[in-house]
């Protein structure tokens, strides 16, 4: 046992915690009501399916049809959404933690975003019931030709001059875009990506994928200087402090290699489970935990106790 | 004599670990006298302003603070809580660790408020997560990907608003209470760490 673990037998002093409590709880109580009062807090509103493709309609039909053909961010992601040969980021050569749990929420993307949305206007509107059959009883070639087809010509611009002059390279897909769009816009889109089977939803999942697969919600992001390149998630819309406390995790993202890593989210979480684990044992780490003996900090904090009694 | 029931040897066991005297002191060593040694109860009062002002949202409900000015009152007054109270924490930290508070079979003491810290990061983060505005939407979509290549996010979905949520109001808050009354009771125990 060392000196430090023997009751203090040296002077005290008179001190009332149970006063100090109340009044640090006080004067914190006061501060907080003020700071509220004077700095508000932000609260910008969420981006809609029905807003994105008003306000991008190019974007939404590039992503629509991305989930179509499988070229989308959410398909070719790999766990715990999809199932990828090789997908999913590794820790160093080839340890993948998000490739040994695997598929744990399973997407379909055409399912999930155009197929199974589509299927409730389908119920009523027969042009778009016969383009949802045609479609899904056509080879996966055919459907990949069309939906490519549909997504070039997306990226050329004139998409109706083009497809009217060409109408048989793209098959079903302009009369599901047309819809999927209508949809959206209507906000139906909105309602059909959080709808299940039951009544009460709390999951988001799909319809938050569905939004981060187009660039308009990260054109968005980029005004606001919430990029993963501009600090990313530890700031917040406005001028807020927003979670300061994440600098050093946010700090590797800004520096090469990780700046530039395709693996570089699974990198920088390994060295923070390894600083972390650190951090908790500081006290039996040689070197670190004899710091404070060298930084004279605590010559500052007690110095008057070294005043008086040397 | 020793009690024959569990519940006399809990008593006795905690009778013995935390007399009267030692639970609640009302003197201190003379070393403790500087302004560092206020941090710690003022991150605590600030837990307790951020749990208060949480417990006033949960009255209404989480989406209550977007339709109401009363409100988005409450929801500043947990937003700048939850600042202070990281502020006050990251400053008692630096203090305990140039202090090496650890010494003198202390080191339980500065693990209970390391884990705290880092379970209090988790619990701001689902927080952020659960605003229900475009810094939950956008937070959400990107973290996703720190935490799915970590393997963690198999099981635990950012993008989940109602999974979050028991995160953010139940058990990460239980968690951390209960880390920071046991921090307590062993400052209590082993007394505050003597000067180098």
């Amino acid at each position: 046992m060392t000196v430090a673990a023997l009751e203090w037998t040296g002077p005290k002093r008179r001190y009332d915690i149970v006063k100090e409590a109340v009044i640090a709880l006080a004067a914190v109580t006061a501060l907080t009501l003020l700071l509220a009062a004077i700095f508000s807090s932000p609260d910008v509103k969420p981006v809609t399916v029905a807003q994105w493709s008003a306000a991008d309609p190019t974007d939404f039909l590039t992503t629509a049809v991305s989930e179509l053909d499988g070229t989308s961010g959410v398909a070719t992601y790999g766990p715990p959404y999809t199932h990828v040969a090789g997908a999913g980021q590794n820790i160093v050569g080839g340890i993948s933690l998000a490739r040994l749990f695997g598929v744990q929420i399973p997407i379909d993307p055409a399912r999930a975003f155009v197929l199974g949305p589509l299927a409730i206007p389908a119920q009523t509107n027969p042009r778009v019931a016969r383009a949802l059959a045609v479609y899904e009883h056509a080879p996966a070639s055919e459907q990949r030709s069309w939906s490519q087809a549909f997504a070039g010509a997306l990226a050329k611009g004139h998409v109706i001059a083009r497809i009217r002059a060409h109408p048989a390279a793209f098959g079903p897909v302009p009369v599901l875009m047309g819809e999927l769009l209508a949809m959206a816009r209507s906000g139906a889109l909105d309602g059909a990506l959080v709808s299940t089977d039951r009544f009460y939803q709390t999951n988001f999942t799909k319809a938050l994928l569905f939004l981060a697969d187009g660039s308009y919600l990260e054109s968005l992001a980029q005004t606001e200087h919430l990029l993963g390149s501009q600090w990313g998630m530890m700031n917040e819309t406005g001028n807020y402090p927003g979670q300061a406390w994440l600098w050093l995790y946010t700090f590797w993202y800004q520096v090469p290699p990780f700046s530039t890593s395709s693996n570089a989210d699974a990198q920088i979480w390994a060295i923070m489970a390894l600083l972390s684990l650190a951090f908790v044992c500081v006290p039996f780490i040689p070197g670190v935990r004899s710091i404070p003996r060298y930084v004279p900090v605590y010559r500052l904090i007690w110095r008057d106790f070294y005043r008086r009694y040397g | 004599m020793t009690a024959s029931t569990w519940t006399g040897r809990i008593r006795d066991r905690g009778v013995a670990a935390f007399p009267p005297d030692r639970l609640l002191p009302d003197t201190q060593p003379v070393y403790v006298a500087s302004w560092i040694y206020v941090f710690g109860v003022l991150t605590l009062a600030a837990f307790a302003v951020v749990l208060a002002s949480g417990a006033v949202i949960a009255l209404a409900g989480p989406a209550w603070w977007h339709t109401s000015s009363v409100g988005h009152y409450v929801n500043s007054v947990h937003l700048w809580g939850t600042e202070l109270f990281f502020f006050f924490m990251v400053v008692h930290l630096w203090g305990k660790f140039f202090m090496a508070a650890w010494r003198g079979r202390r080191a339980l003491t500065w693990i209970t408020g390391a884990v705290s810290f880092l379970l209090s990061i988790a619990t701001a983060f689902t927080g952020y997560l659960t605003q229900q505005n475009f810094d939950s939407q956008w937070i959400g979509t990107q973290a996703k990907d720190g935490l799915n290549a970590s393997g963690v996010g198999a099981f635990f979905n950012v993008l989940n608003f109602g999974q979050m949520l028991m995160w953010h109001i139940l058990l990460l808050p239980l968690v951390v209470a209960l880390l920071i009354g046991g921090h307590i009771l062993l400052v209590r125990r082993r007394g505050v760490a003597p000067p180098l």
